[in-house]
């Protein structure tokens, strides 16, 4: 089941997904800031049911690929396919219509929001009512208006957040406030869910409960996750594929075992045995 | 008139301009939450709005309420064009260029109403004819007490649509923090249009109630009056409607009592003077949230 398949394009996936277009893939991209190649020949392709993992050394780009992926940033090689459809000269938000939500390594909510709300800014796309629908309130505004807040309760009970959902977001415990990022996010309808560092700042028992939370949300929603983690108990106990990025290039790619075992991982994280030998 | 009567009729000419000073601060506010730009052509709008009320009704000859709704469409189409026009393409420049940016635009509405309709005063007919009820003894002026109405209709449906509707939902989180919001699926130029579109509807409103209460439109009325407006929203708060609306009310208090106690000359020169106190102890305004540093 585990069992990694090559694409044409020298990119992994898991073989039940074979059959299906990759939810997202990437051929040769790549970034530069200034003279730096900040990012560079950057290729893989996610599955649609696919957990992947994108780790690598501090300052390696593995955010920068997200803001890439996600369009805050415009690549200067290569191509970014979501769902079939080429992102290139697309804004941010129609790239979020096309599939990819993602959370921040730095929790990004809308502190002054209630959490409902933060919930609701996600559905934006699936109300459609306009402004005089509103102001005269009419049944349209209120029928969607209620299946909004339905939805959004329901995506709360996901993870047990349902008797929150009057609290403002910014009051929230830390871990509250990282899955509530989730749900937000899921609440856009993605086809790939970008995690960056979703264990950062977890002990033990909240990163094995966030394991769980992960796999639920993959089995619940059938969608990819691709997820920036340093806690390789993690990274190794839940990605079925794993990129590892060192100074913008992939070194590596491969299932956990695989990588664990990568001679030049094992390098780019503790440096060439020979030194100072 | 006894004290108590004069000390109503204070209060209720405060009220009347405090209104229209919080419609027009709730436009400042606005757009200074979702793109941090102090929007210095606000005020102009309202003088456009007079001149269409004038227009429609002095030269166009039509019903009172169809100059409203020309002055009020009028405002809200200038709003967004100028949003297009001048705001969209600094998107992502220096704070300042976009603040030059306004002014410019500024003087511009102020030198092309001069240049179509002469640096001279028209005068604009009475919009609402409505005869003075008398409360307990005190007369309201009909038109002191459509304002308030008019304004508080408005300042509700204001609320109502940034609370419960999903574009208001936009505007709050753009607000908070554009780039999670465009990664939510929220369209930024759509939500910034809406803004505009929003705050120079209430300036329409703004306009028309003050051509109510001094009838005359010229070409500089929107500085003065935008200037005092933008004082009440750093009273209120940058950024926050509710405090738009109290500081609007406050200044307009403050004026009347200011006029009351037989010192109408340093009129302008208090809320000035009010804006530098405010700068001084509480920079954030009374209804304010301390300022930190976007990331």
């Amino acid at each position: 089941m585990n069992r990694l398949v090559p694409l044409p394009s020298r990119s992994l996936i898991p073989e039940r997904d074979l059959d299906k277009l990759p939810i997202l893939e990437t051929r040769h991209l790549g970034i530069d800031f200034g003279g730096l190649n900040a990012v560079d020949d950057f290729t893989i392709a996610v599955g649609r049911t696919e957990i992947c993992g994108l780790i690598g050394p501090n300052g390696a780009g593995k955010t920068t690929i997200f803001n890439l992926l996600t369009n805050v940033y415009r690549p200067t090689r290569g191509t970014i396919l979501v769902d079939g459809y080429d992102t290139l000269g697309m804004s941010t938000h129609q790239v979020n219509k096309l599939g990819v939500a993602r959370t921040f390594q730095n929790i990004r909510l809308f502190r002054d929001m209630t959490v409902e709300e933060n919930v609701l800014v996600g559905l934006h796309n699936s109300m459609k009512y306009g402004v005089a629908e509103s102001l005269f309130r009419f049944p349209s505004y209120w029928k969607q208006e209620k299946r909004a807040r339905e939805k959004a309760l329901e995506l709360l009970s996901l993870f047990d957040m349902q008797d929150m959902a009057s609290f403002q977001a910014g009051s929230l415990p830390y871990g509250a406030q990282r899955r509530l990022e989730m749900v937000r996010a899921l609440a856009t309808e993605p086809g790939i869910l970008l995690l960056d560092e979703p264990a950062a700042g977890m002990n033990p028992s909240e990163t094995a409960e966030l394991m769980q939370n992960i796999k639920k949300v993959r089995d619940t929603f059938n969608i990819a996750v691709m997820l920036i983690e340093h806690d390789m108990s993690l990274v190794m106990g839940i990605c079925e594929g794993i990129a590892v990025l060192n100074y913008g290039k992939i070194i590596a790619k491969g299932t956990p075992d695989e990588i664990k075992s990568n001679q030049a991982v094992i390098e780019a994280y503790l440096g060439r045995q020979e030194e100072g030998t | 008139m006894s004290l108590l009567e004069t000390i109503f009729r204070q209060i209720l000419n405060g009220l009347q301009s405090g209104s229209i000073y919080a419609l027009v601060a709730l436009g400042y506010s606005m757009v200074y939450g979702i793109i941090t730009l102090l929007n210095f052509a606000h005020g102009d709008i309202i003088m456009v709005g007079a001149y269409l009320a004038w227009l429609a009704m002095a030269r166009l000859a039509l019903n009172p309420i169809f100059a409203v709704l020309v002055a009020v469409l009028g405002c809200t189409i200038l709003g967004m064009a100028i949003e297009k026009v001048a705001y969209k393409p600094l998107r992502g420049s220096p704070r300042i260029s976009l603040l030059i940016t306004a002014i410019g635009v500024s003087y511009f509405l102020e030198n092309a109403a001069q240049m179509i309709f002469g640096a001279s005063s028209q005068s604009i007919p009475a919009i609402i004819k409505l005869r003075a009820i008398t409360l307990g003894g005190v007369q309201i002026p009909g038109t002191a007490l459509v304002t308030l109405l008019t304004a508080g209709a408005s300042m509700a449906v204001l609320t109502i649509l940034v609370n419960h509707t999903r574009m208001g939902r936009a505007m709050r989180a753009v607000s908070e923090d554009t780039g999670a919001a465009q990664l939510m699926g929220v369209n930024i130029s759509t939500t910034i249009s809406f803004t505009f579109a929003l705050g120079s509807a209430l300036a329409g409103i703004g306009s028309v109630l003050y051509s109510c209460a001094y009838p005359q439109a010229n070409p500089t009325m929107g500085a003065m009056l935008g200037l005092k407006a933008f004082v009440a929203a750093v009273l209120g708060g940058i950024g926050s409607l509710p405090g738009a609306m109290v500081g609007g009310f406050a200044i307009g208090l403050a004026e009347a009592f200011v006029s009351a106690v037989g010192l109408s000359a340093w009129k302008d020169g208090v809320v000035f003077a009010i804006l530098i106190v405010v700068l001084l102890v509480r920079p954030t305004g009374l209804l304010g949230k301390p300022m930190h540093e976007k990331v």
